[in-house]
């Protein structure tokens, strides 16, 4: 029997309560949104469950909305169901003063430089991670860079005149 | 991977020569890495028992650059992830955009699309296949074989102009009709390359040499590939069918018939042969989507591009001459086309396997987060499983077969 | 050309050669008498050991210019080298990232005088399209470069085409110039002693 998206929302919400899950379907893509706290049994068990059987991690991301007060920094996992071909995304929400959210690499060894990655660019700090070092950028940076508040381009370089290329301010 | 961050000189057991394993660095600048990474090394003599990869080298910001630019021009970000196949990345971007913005491509452009992101697929395992030749000491494959890189450079250079980064295609289609010479050298390919990908086999294939350096290193089971998240010819070669041209076929790819070579036990020796059996595969379905694009006659032969006015530059006879055009000409090229709210991931298959492009569109004229799901950086991470307990000879090896592209590590 | 026929298959000789003018001096017999820096420059320009210093895409072109299509290793260059201690010319073939801006200043420190840099490609030469927190925006915010390659990537007739420039300045260059007040002073404003 194949996996639908309302037999993986009856689950889910059987199992975690309906109360804390949000639902949405882009694209024919199902998302589901869940408190952070739950995100390692969720994955846990999308995981163990023979229906479900989300074994595969497709990726984990992360996406700053600094307008969200108390939930600025989302972190996305998708996964996917290779024997159904059903893919799912699971998204938490966390503050940007405390970004603790709980690692997946238990789970899914590959999920290690994912969320190496992920604290890199934004600053979610993966509680449990074995090895959470910057990866992709200087170990001496000391801020977050694809948050929104800071800009693309190095502020400390003087040969190029931002008003020459068209980066006067107006245009973002 | 290693448990601790940054553990140097290991104690050896009782009864070694050495009291702790030697740290040899390998990279960032290194022959033998095909690309900039580094490798930190703990060595019992020749074997390896643990290493330590930084990463970061090439990192150029591609996914805050993509939050600065309109969807057009993202395209030549995207050209730089894997850039010995650019055609691919940027026909996977070409269609997370059309699926966002709901554009459904004609036929004939699914057809030249498949044409092009095959060529691509042969011309990146063309590379990985020869240098893993190369660094097991065989020079001739590589010089031989690229030779008829060059021919499919001068395909690209017919669509689009040019030979590597090409940015080629448009959101909705092409940006020109494939012109007879093109036509004539994809011919001439067809006809030619067989001879050759059978004389570069002749050479690796059964040679005695190559197979002693290539079997039985590098070897990952099934189930720890899966872990890792691996995808592509690498998951392939360990035994996992894993297809995302036929999970969830783009690109009309469902019209076509071919099979997924596969291997059993995910060693360097399965992985150059897996590679070999698609650059095969690939062959064929070039030859059907050749035939279904000869097919169209007439007025169905002109087609190279989806009717979007909003997305795709209108020519330049109608904007000089109608209103709408000129308004369409100039709201593209000023970038002021709001791009419709909504989230999407679409992954293709890559030449080195599933490339994901999330997109999160906020209705402003730039996407709001994009993210690529990079098949390299993915499964880099189990390179220490990968080379643990084999020789430093062998690692050089696994590193030039799991096909590590710089700029797809790093985006 | 002249066609042949041999063993059965048509041969073609390529005999519309070129020859190049030898540099100005006094012939005699068994002897040819010149200025020393025509005869070191000749020497060096047509046996450069270049380091392909290949970070990313123009890495491939690099790639494409030294396999037999366009053949790199006709003007000298057969000896690719990846040890800065035995090599002339350091070509730094795409783009250099903040991180890797220290291993491309050791590599270059390590080399030994006389020593050329060529920096191929619009990330190497200037930041390229990457204009981001993390790209050195022109390697020569690190070394001093010698011939700059536009292009993204640069055509493989377009590296050869600096390739040659390169082998200019080698040729004309002064015997006494590494050891010069000037070129001490450019090494200084790069930190290099």
């Amino acid at each position: 029997m194949a996996l639908s998206h309302e037999r993986i929302q009856q689950k889910l919400a059987e199992k975690f309560g309906q109360e804390n899950l949000q639902w949405e379907e882009q694209f024919g893509l199902l998302s589901v949104t869940a408190p952070k706290e739950m995100n390692l049994k969720i994955l846990q068990f999308l995981f163990d469950d023979e229906e479900m059987a989300f074994r595969f991690l497709t990726d984990i991301c992360a996406v700053h909305y600094p307008e969200n007060n108390g939930a600025e920094l989302a972190v996305v996992y998708h996964l996917h169901n290779l024997v159904e071909n059903v893919r799912l995304r699971l998204k938490v929400f966390a503050p940007v003063e405390k970004p603790d959210v709980f690692t997946a690499t238990n789970i899914f060894p590959g999920a290690n430089w994912m969320e190496r990655e992920t604290y890199d660019f934004f600053g979610v700090n993966f509680v449990g991670h074995p090895n959470l070092r910057r990866i992709l950028n200087v170990d001496e940076m000391d801020y977050f860079p694809l948050r929104k508040e800071f800009p693309l381009e190095d502020q400390t370089r003087i040969d190029k005149d931002d008003e020459m290329f068209g980066r006067g301010g107006s245009f973002n | 991977m290693s448990e601790q961050s940054v553990v140097h000189h290991l104690p050896l057991p009782e009864g070694s020569i050495q009291k702790q394993t030697t740290t040899i660095n390998l990279g960032p600048t290194h022959p033998a890495t095909h690309g900039v990474f580094q490798n930190v090394l703990e060595l019992d003599g020749e074997v390896i028992v643990n290493t330590e990869q930084t990463v970061g080298y090439i990192h150029r910001a591609f996914e805050k650059l993509a939050e600065r630019r309109p969807l057009y021009q993202v395209t030549p970000i995207t050209d730089r992830l894997n850039y010995c196949s650019s055609p691919l990345n940027n026909m996977g971007w070409h269609m997370t955009a059309e699926k966002l913005l709901g554009i459904q491509t004609p036929k004939r452009v699914d057809y030249l699309r498949v044409i092009i992101m095959e060529l691509a697929r042969i011309s990146d395992h063309l590379i990985c296949n020869s240098i893993v030749g190369v660094d097991t000491g065989a020079f001739t494959g590589f010089l031989y074989v690229m030779q008829y890189r060059e021919l499919i450079y001068e395909i690209y250079e017919e669509v689009c102009g040019s030979r590597l980064t090409t940015n080629i295609g448009r959101i909705g289609g092409f940006e020109r009709n494939f012109n007879d010479t093109a036509f004539q050298k994809l011919e001439k390919f067809l006809k030619e390359y067989p001879g050759v990908q059978q004389e570069f086999e002749n050479l690796f294939n059964r040679n005695r040499i190559f197979m002693e350096r290539t079997q039985g290193s590098g070897a990952i089971s099934a189930e720890r590939a899966l872990a890792y998240s691996f995808t592509g010819p690498n998951l392939r070669a360990a035994g996992v069918d894993y297809d995302v041209r036929v999970a969830k076929p783009y690109s009309s790819y469902e019209d076509f018939e071919f099979d997924i070579p596969v291997g059993t036990t995910g060693d360097n020796y399965d992985r150059f042969m897996v590679r070999n059996q698609e650059m095969w595969q690939s062959m064929r379905i070039i030859e059907q989507a050749y035939r279904k694009v000869q097919d169209f006659k007439g007025a169905e032969a002109e087609v190279f591009h989806a009717d979007v006015p909003e997305y795709y530059l209108p020519e330049k006879k109608d904007v000089y001459t109608k209103m709408e055009a000129l308004i369409w000409h100039f709201k593209i090229i000023m970038g002021e086309i709001d791009i419709p709210k909504g989230e999407v991931y679409h992954s293709i298959e890559a030449a080195n396997g599933e490339l994901g492009f999330y997109l999160i569109s906020d209705g402003g004229r730039t996407p709001y987060r994009l993210h690529f799901r990079r098949p390299c950086f993915i499964y880099y991470q189990a390179y220490p499983e990968l080379t643990r307990g084999g020789m430093l000879s062998d690692a050089i090896v696994t590193m030039s077969s799991l096909n590590l592209i710089a700029g797809e590590l790093d985006a | 050309m002249s066609d042949l026929i041999y063993q059965g298959r048509p041969v073609r000789f390529n005999s519309n050669i070129k020859t190049v003018e030898p540099p100005p001096g006094v012939e005699g017999e068994g002897f040819f008498m010149t200025k020393l820096n025509e005869v070191v420059g000749l020497g060096r320009k047509n046996s450069l050991w270049p380091l392909p210093f290949a970070t990313s895409c123009c890495g491939i072109e690099f790639m494409a210019t030294m396999a037999s299509h366009y053949d790199l290793a006709r003007f000298g260059a057969e000896r690719v080298g990846f040890s800065p201690r035995q090599c002339d010319l350091i070509m730094v073939m795409g783009t250099i990232a903040k991180k890797m801006g220290p291993v491309l200043r050791q590599v270059y420190l390590q080399m030994a005088e006389p020593r050329w840099v060529m920096a191929v490609g619009a990330c190497a030469s200037s930041g390229g399209i990457f204009d981001t927190y993390s790209v050195l925006q022109g390697i020569d915010q690190v070394i001093p470069v010698d011939v700059y390659v536009p292009g993204c990537p640069p055509r493989p007739e377009a590296i050869i085409d600096g390739f040659l420039k390169i082998q200019d300045l080698v040729a004309n260059e002064s015997l006494r110039r590494r050891n010069g007040p000037q070129y001490q002073a450019l090494l200084a404003e790069y930190g290099i002693q």
